[in-house]
């Protein structure tokens, strides 16, 4: 067997993808069922001239990693749950003033303390809005272990090259799975960082508005000497209140994302060019999805899965667009929670097929043969 | 320890950021003294600009780093000591100096401040206790004396108050000391001293605010109540008399405590020069 190819854990993949994508700092708490990802972090990051850190609670750990990011340096943290919620006003901070850095959430069982153990996917909702006010994010949702180490890299790489927050957010399921995995199968490229600010020091502006909105960013010691600030600024950095340069500050970092939308959006399609019933899940649930939809084949049921890989922001035209081709009658939407990811499938749609819901939130993951013959009623 | 023997060459303004002039500070207030005191420290201890990181937390206090010409981080509320910690940690190359308020430091932030100074991590803290929530209109802190008015607090505070030094002290830290705004030679030595420690150090400055406390409160003009202030402190060199470690009276000012714990950020530094190159990661 080549020395790349491992039986590795879901968590453990994703601290092996951040490091092979040049992160270097890790600040975290632990939390079942995302200890993992802070105890590899813990045992690998000092080989390689890395720092890792355990904080006093998981505000201190967002704060840590926001830090570590400012001074240039590429960093994560992970959780799950309640620990999720502690991070997002830190999270706020990282979107507003655009820093950098990477959250694993692994969804368990909630609200609450809820089933630590038991997986879930009730954060769909909290990694897009948890925290306040307009804020872009992107987050993704691997759905193998394979997956959870290159959709790691792609998030350090898409945070560090748009200066936005990265949420790679598995369910427990994902988290614990063992699988194995080639880590040659992610090809080697130049490591990828964040667009560093050069050029004059005078009159420098760490919020200028440029062309691709992706303001380059000032590295302490390089001399540009710049403030960094939550309160909305203007591309100074200094705090403002005049309402169209407050309206453009926020606005900047929404229209950022919406301008590279195209490199953010990731999906697989399976079986979907003639389906009359498509599937849309993400996680464990697209795993069942999956093999819901060979068997439904099998049995002669024209049915196919839309996967979105990149859960926020949300790839909607290719959903429609799938959609629309295939001409299917409905969609069907499995998840661990009561009703999320369905919500925006239904807004996406916007009643041009209707969206059905098979939801489970009692620990257990939703199987190939629930989703198959929610499939078969669908289809009656 | 520098006395009086001020360098020739202090200017406020070269730390200063003009442009962000005039400061929103209310006349009088003691935060304004606290901000000049370190920039003169700064000065003295002969500190690169470029190499200096100031991170503040949220209040009047926090408002402060946006006007020093440094790397500065305004951060959130209660959490600057968090986002210091990872700065020095991946930069140990900078210098780290944070800016709190009571508030900030010892109410929203309190158990990050205990563990800063566990761990000892090379940082200087500089507290600005002004005995209230400027920031937020002057509600009731967790070092507002016995029977202060605060908006929250209409009929006299009636909650005990935190010594920030002892506490700091206990949890570890490896430099301590307090200092009116009055001293203002006193404050610039003691947060020389600060920043020279390895190690985390904590100064705690006892600052005036005078637009909202002191009206609240009857405590007259600022230099009144600066006078006052000064008259209540011990100077740590006496501590051999009474020993009463709590407001409202006898504070003690100057150095606090000392050790000479090992830095946190060089140990790990040091532990994991051991493991390098054993081919971490895939
Ligand atoms: C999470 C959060 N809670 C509350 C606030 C509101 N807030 C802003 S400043 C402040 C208190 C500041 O008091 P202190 O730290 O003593 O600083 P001062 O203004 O007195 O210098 C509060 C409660 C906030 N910004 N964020
Ligand atoms: S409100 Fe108080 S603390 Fe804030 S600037 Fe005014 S005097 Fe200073
Ligand atoms: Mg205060």
């Amino acid at each position: 067997m080549s020395a790349t190819i491992r039986n590795l854990e879901g968590n453990e993949a994703c601290a092996l993808g951040a490091i092979r994508a040049g992160c270097r700092f890790f600040a975290g708490y632990p939390i079942t069922p995302s200890s993992e990802v802070a105890e590899v972090m813990a045992r690998e990051l000092p080989k390689v001239g890395g720092t890792f850190i355990q904080m006093e609670d998981e505000i201190a750990s967002m704060g840590a990693v926001i830090g570590a990011s400012m001074g240039g340096v590429k960093a994560m943290t992970a959780t799950s749950g309640p620990g999720f919620s502690l991070k997002q006003e830190n999270l706020g901070y990282a979107c507003g003033a655009e820093i950098p850095c990477v959250i694993v959430n692994v969804m368990r069982g909630g609200p609450s303390t809820g089933m630590p153990t038991r997986p879930a996917q009730g954060d769909i909702m909290q990694a897009r809005w948890g925290t306040h006010g307009d804020h872009a994010i992107i987050v993704l949702a691997p759905a193998s272990v394979a997956e959870a180490y290159s959709e790691t890299i792609r998030a350090v790489e898409l945070s560090e090259t748009l200066r936005v927050p990265v949420v790679v957010l598995l369910d427990e399921v994902i988290g614990h799975l063992t699988e194995t995995v080639d880590l040659a199968a992610v090809p080697e490229t130049p490591e990828v960082w964040r667009k560093f600010a050069t050029g004059p020091r005078e009159g420098f502006q760490p919020y200028a508005v440029t062309e691709d909105l992706i303001p380059p960013m000032p590295r302490p010691g390089d001399g540009y000497r710049a403030h960094c600030t939550g309160l909305t600024h203007a591309p100074g950095g200094f705090p403002t209140q005049v309402p169209e340069v407050a309206t453009a500050a926020v606005t900047r970092t929404t229209d950022k994302l919406a301008l590279h939308r195209a490199r953010i959006e990731s999906w697989r399609v399976q079986d979907a060019e003639d389906a009359d019933l498509l599937i849309v899940a993400i996680g464990i649930s697209a795993r069942a999805a999956r093999q819901a939809v060979r068997d439904l084949r099998a049995e002669g049921l024209k049915v196919g899965l839309v996967r979105p890989v990149t859960l926020w922001p949300f790839p909607e035209d290719a959903l429609r667009e799938t959609v629309a081709r295939s001409g299917a009658r409905a969609v069907l939407v499995p998840e661990m929670n009561q009703g999320q990811l369905v919500l925006e499938v239904e807004r996406v749609l916007a009643g041009r097929a209707p969206a059905l819901r098979l939801n489970r939130i009692d620990g257990q993951p939703i199987t190939p043969d629930e989703i198959a013959a929610a499939a078969r009623e669908a289809l009656t | 320890m520098k006395d009086t023997t001020a360098p020739a060459a202090f200017d406020v303004n070269d730390w200063i950021r003009q442009e962000q002039m005039p400061h929103f500070l209310c006349p009088g207030c003691g935060h304004g003294i606290a901000l000049r005191a370190l920039a003169w420290a700064l000065h003295e201890q002969g500190i690169d600009k470029d190499r200096l990181a100031v991170v503040s937390g949220i209040g009047c206090s926090g408002r402060l780093s946006a006007y020093i010409d440094a790397n500065t981080f305004h951060t959130t509320h209660g959490r600057p000591l968090t986002f210091a910690t990872g700065l020095k940690l991946a930069r140990p190359d900078l210098h780290v100096v944070v800016i709190t308020g009571d508030g900030d430091c010892l109410a929203i932030g309190g158990n990050h401040l205990i563990h800063a100074a566990r761990r000892n991590l090379d940082i200087t803290c500089l507290m600005l206790n002004n005995e209230i929530y400027g920031m937020t209109g002057g509600q009731v802190s967790p070092t507002t004396s016995g029977g202060r008015y605060t908006s929250t607090t209409p009929m006299g505070n009636t909650e005990p108050t935190f010594d920030a030094c002892a506490l700091a002290a206990a949890a570890g830290a490896g430099f301590v000391g307090r200092e009116v705004t009055m001293q203002v030679l006193g404050l610039r030595d003691l947060i020389g001293q600060a920043i020279a420690h390895k190690g985390f150090s904590f100064v705690e400055v006892l600052s005036d605010c005078t637009e909202i406390y002191g009206r609240k409160n009857d405590l007259g003009a600022s230099p009144e109540m600066m006078l006052a202030k000064k008259s209540e402190m011990r100077p740590f060199a006496y501590r051999n008399t009474v020993d009463v470690p709590f407001r409202p009276n006898h504070l003690r000012t100057g150095v606090i405590a000392r050790s000479d714990r090992p830095e946190y950020g060089a140990a790990y530094r040091a532990m994991a020069a051991g493991l390098r190159g054993e081919g971490g990661g895939a």
